[in-house]
């Protein structure tokens, strides 16, 4: 079968293209950008589909998705997330090992991909533990779970609060060259918190985690990874000593990359003003100053990639005592739109933007997807930027509803995502 | 004026109008306790639960005589006896007391934020008894009636809060309370019991007490929990009371007909010393008794007022 | 809106007086009574007579003040609720002879009120009701002992009685629609 992406404006940072042009997919990959379509729309065996007025760019890749499965089906499967990500114009996600089982073996990767590949519509990389179920004590079998398919290690949920048991997991995931994602925060610090610790943690009576949980983790991890030479990728960052810090590293050539998600540079921590729970997550939402880093960090490069942490929840889940909820967003499905909004604000331009869903994370984990040069796999997604929509939490793929953007007035929608030249979701 | 609100939930969402109705009822309201027959029927078939998760004797004592003051019909609902410890959620449990025809919802808990839940879910009206940190609206209000019927005008006075504000509802009720009727609020305590930026919120931060004494006309103790002992806030109640407990000779910085206030129930020797929490200057017994006219108040207008009309 | 006095300043003043007399008449002298008036022109009324059996007899009943706000049976149903005023009675009105004072008798739900209220206060002998006017439209069986001025209204009509203490002057009105 191919497919004939007609007309639409390409925007692929990877080839530094961003002109409108057409593009054949024959046997899953990009065949070529055919300048002349009149013979070729006639042919038979051929979907052609018209983009025209609309961005066509590399399928987009979420370095941070909780899929929720094995273990938490009631949250998220493997299916729905995949789902949820094809409808969000991911093509690519990359999974948390923070399921139950956790994912520190080869048999729980292998389970994993499994059900990716027989349930999911979108490829799934998965992520592997750094330690034995996640509690920071003896290091997991990282070299297997590499083998059997993960592009990176984490103890995502968690920090390693042992320096040296993550130093010595620095070294020795150089030995299979995959980069070690941190969660940053002191346990100690953030103590029970449950939102940013500001003025607005103090009216509302409920317990901060400041700045300096985040910071202080950012900054052993940066001293960590220039000792060990290992590749550290700092995880949602959310505040602005954090940029600091990771900018800082950066200039003295430091392997560290570093992602944020929309939400942290979309609200302010006043949006828990009214105990909203579907507002309350880890890292959490953090002040003015912090959103105004984040987005100073995205423009000047000190923030890599944008990642959504997509983390869904049950409604029973989110419907208890603030202090009782869940941590966690469900953000594959908002996240262009948000991410949209940097392009209105002068932020980043629109190639800036691609660029930090496409290449800069397939980079990160070493993957050969985030482009449509000739011969790549075809993961394209078909995008209107200009679109009004209206954030609609009952209409998302993902079973966790849990959004604080419900009913905002946003632009951009994802018109079809294609993965490995098949449309998966047509919007 | 009528009173629109439909909940009580915290002080911060009244405007100094609505806080001077309350605190007006209150006072008829204090009238029909001073009668030989203490009942009047404003809210005679009224169901109203106090739905307590934390144990509290004195708050729920004033409710529930306030209630029946009333004629309302009253459920005491203590969750250590019941279905909560099978598991039910707050929800749940609150969504089975309206079924059961219950109009107001009073609720004290130990998570900031539950009433807000309650409030946003359910079609009763919620009255805030105290949650968390977070705001314990009747005891704010309680204390400005207490001071009003002394000194006529709040406009001006010097009011001192002292103690462990980070963890206080009724410091941050009785912030919001004051500020908006006209006072000058100081706030004392160790620094590591100052929550991040309460400056904000247009009061002054001292760590010193003797300091924060001086001049003023109204003091408020707050109660030193025992078990924050150890905790890393402060090294022990020893070296506490040492520095923040009230004296005789401390309270004489103070103006001469200083009030000195306590939610209660009190420590004495650590935030007070026994001889003066009997002092003159302790109107600690009069909040207790203006406690059931500013809860009767607060029941009979939310009951009465715009969201229930 | 047309409006028509009923009552002028010297007829208000002589039937005080009228009343008056007749309290102390009924109650053989004013040595156990005690009168309370109904916010808000009740009050007034009522302290007028006081002030004119004083005259008469040299003797000064208690007065009282009753806000009936708590007592009010249409609960609820009004949007716009009045504030609760001060009720004081700072006397007991155990076995005496309460007078009670109101300025226009309607529908009777007021005083039906005002005797529960005076109820929770004690038992006293007996509840004797002065209603300056008596507007007709009884919705319950209560009449009043004393009335100034009998007058037939319209339901849409509004009877006013105002006082030199709270409008000026002294004068019914019944103000059409």
């Amino acid at each position: 079968m191919r497919v004939l992406i007609k007309g639409g404006r390409v925007i692929d940072p990877s080839q530094e293209i961003n002109q409108t042009a057409n593009i054949l997919i024959e046997d899953g990959k990009v065949k070529s950008f055919p300048k002349d379509i009149k013979k070729l729309e006639k042919e038979s065996d051929l979907q052609v589909i018209d983009a025209r007025g609309n961005i066509v760019s590399p399928g987009f890749i979420d370095l941070h998705v909780h899929l929720r499965e094995p273990g938490f089906e009631h949250k998220e499967t493997i299916r729905t997330g995949c789902e949820a990500a094809a409808a969000g114009g991911f093509t690519s996600v990359v999974c948390m090992p923070n399921t139950n089982p956790v994912n520190d073996n080869a048999s729980v990767t292998e389970y994993i991909l499994l059900k990716a590949r027989t349930e999911g519509i979108v490829n799934v990389f998965p992520i592997g533990a750094i330690t034995k179920g996640e509690k920071g004590e003896i290091l997991a079998e990282i070299g297997e779970m590499w083998e059997a398919g993960c592009v990176g290690i984490s103890d995502d949920g968690w920090p390693v609060m042992n320096s040296n048991l993550m130093r010595h997991a620095m070294e020795y995931v150089k030995a299979y060259g995959i980069p070690v994602i941190s969660h940053a925060e002191d346990l100690n610090l953030s103590a029970d918190g449950v939102m940013n610790e500001g003025f607005t943690s103090t009216i509302l009576g409920l317990r901060g985690i400041p700045n300096a949980s985040e910071e202080v983790m950012v900054s052993r991890d940066i001293t960590l990874a220039e000792l060990t030479g290992a590749h550290l990728h700092i995880a949602h960052v959310s505040t602005a000593g954090a940029v600091r810090l990771i900018r800082d590293a950066n200039k003295r050539g430091v392997n560290v990359t570093a992602e944020a998600t929309p939400h942290h540079f979309s609200l302010t921590d006043k949006v828990v003003l009214n105990y909203d729970t579907n507002a309350k997550v880890n890292p959490p939402i953090r002040g003015e100053n912090d959103v105004e880093a984040i987005k100073e960090g995205l423009k000047d490069g000190t923030i890599d990639v944008i990642a959504t942490d997509h983390a869904p929840h049950s409604e029973d889940e989110k419907k208890v005592e603030f202090d009782l909820a869940p941590f966690g967003i469900s953000g594959l499905e908002t996240a262009l739109p948000l991410s949209l909004q940097l392009v209105k604000d002068g932020v980043l331009t629109l190639p800036e933007l691609i660029k930090k869903l496409t290449v800069s994370p397939a980079k990160i984990i070493g993957i050969d997807r985030g482009t449509l040069k000739t011969g790549a796999i075809a993961d394209v997604v078909i995008f209107d930027p200009d679109k009004s929509v209206k954030v609609d939490r009952e209409k998302f793929r993902s079973k966790g509803k849990n959004t604080p953007f419900h009913g905002w007035e946003l632009s951009g929608c994802v018109l079809h995502t294609i993965v490995g030249g098949k449309v998966v979701f047509s919007g | 004026m009528v009173f629109q609100q439909k909940h009580i939930l915290g002080l911060k969402e009244l405007t100094a109008e609505e806080i001077n109705l309350i605190l007006d009822t209150a006072e008829s309201m204090k009238e029909v306790s001073q009668r030989d027959v203490k009942k009047v029927p404003a809210l005679r078939g009224v169901t109203v639960v106090n739905l307590f998760f934390e144990p509290s004797t004195r708050t729920r004592s004033s409710f529930e005589i306030a209630e029946k003051r009333l004629s309302a019909d009253v459920l005491n609902f203590t969750p250590t006896q019941s279905s909560v410890v099978k598991g039910e959620t707050l929800l749940d449990t609150a969504r089975n007391l309206e079924a059961m025809g219950a109009t107001v919802i009073v609720i004290r808990h130990a998570m900031s934020g539950a009433p807000w839940l309650l409030a946003r879910e359910l079609e009763s009206s919620i009255v805030n008894a105290g949650d968390g940190s977070h705001e314990h609206p009747s005891q704010a209000l309680l204390d400005l009636f207490t001071v009003r019927e002394v000194k006529k005008e709040i406009q001006g006075l010097k009011v001192v809060i002292v103690g462990d504000i980070l963890h206080s509802r009724v410091a941050r009720s009785n912030i919001w309370g004051f500020i908006k009727l006209g006072a000058e609020v100081r706030l004392v305590g160790p620094p590591t019991m100052m929550p991040q930026d309460v400056e904000k919120m247009d009061v002054k931060v001292y760590y010193n007490l003797e300091e924060a004494l001086r001049g003023a006309d109204v003091v408020i103790m707050l109660r030193i929990q025992m078990e924050r002992q150890g905790s890393g806030l402060f090294p022990s109640l020893r070296e506490y009371s040492r520095f923040y407990g009230l004296t005789r000779e401390r309270l004489k910085l103070a103006k001469e007909d200083v009030m000195l206030m306590h939610p209660g129930p009190i420590n004495r020797g650590v935030e007070l010393s026994s001889e003066v929490a009997d002092d003159v200057h302790s109107v600690i017994l009069d909040q207790v008794t203006n406690g059931i006219s500013v809860r009767m108040a607060m029941l009979y207008l939310v009951a009465t007022g715009g969201g229930n009309a | 809106m047309p409006t028509k006095v009923v009552m002028d300043s010297e007829t208000v003043s002589r039937t005080i007086s009228r009343i008056s007399n007749q309290i102390l008449e009924r109650n053989k002298g004013p040595s156990e009574i005690v009168v309370i008036g109904i916010r808000t022109r009740g009050i007034h009324i009522a302290e007028r007579i006081v002030n004119q059996i004083e005259k008469l007899e040299g003797i000064r009943p208690p007065l009282g003040t009753l806000d009936i706000t708590l007592y009010r049976d249409d609960f609820r149903r009004k949007s716009e609720w009045p504030k609760v005023q001060k009720t004081h009675i700072p006397f007991s009105v155990e076995d005496k002879n309460v007078i009670l004072v109101d300025d226009v008798i309607y529908t009777g739900r007021t005083t039906r009120a005002a005797i529960e209220a005076i109820m929770d206060y004690g038992r006293p002998a007996s509840i004797q009701l002065v209603a300056f006017v008596d507007r007709g439209h009884r919705e319950l069986p209560i009449q009043a002992d004393y009335v100034g001025s009998k007058i037939v209204t319209l339901q849409s009509e509004t009877v006013e009685v105002h006082l030199q203490e709270t409008d000026g002057i002294d004068e019914v009105v019944v103000v059409g629609k």
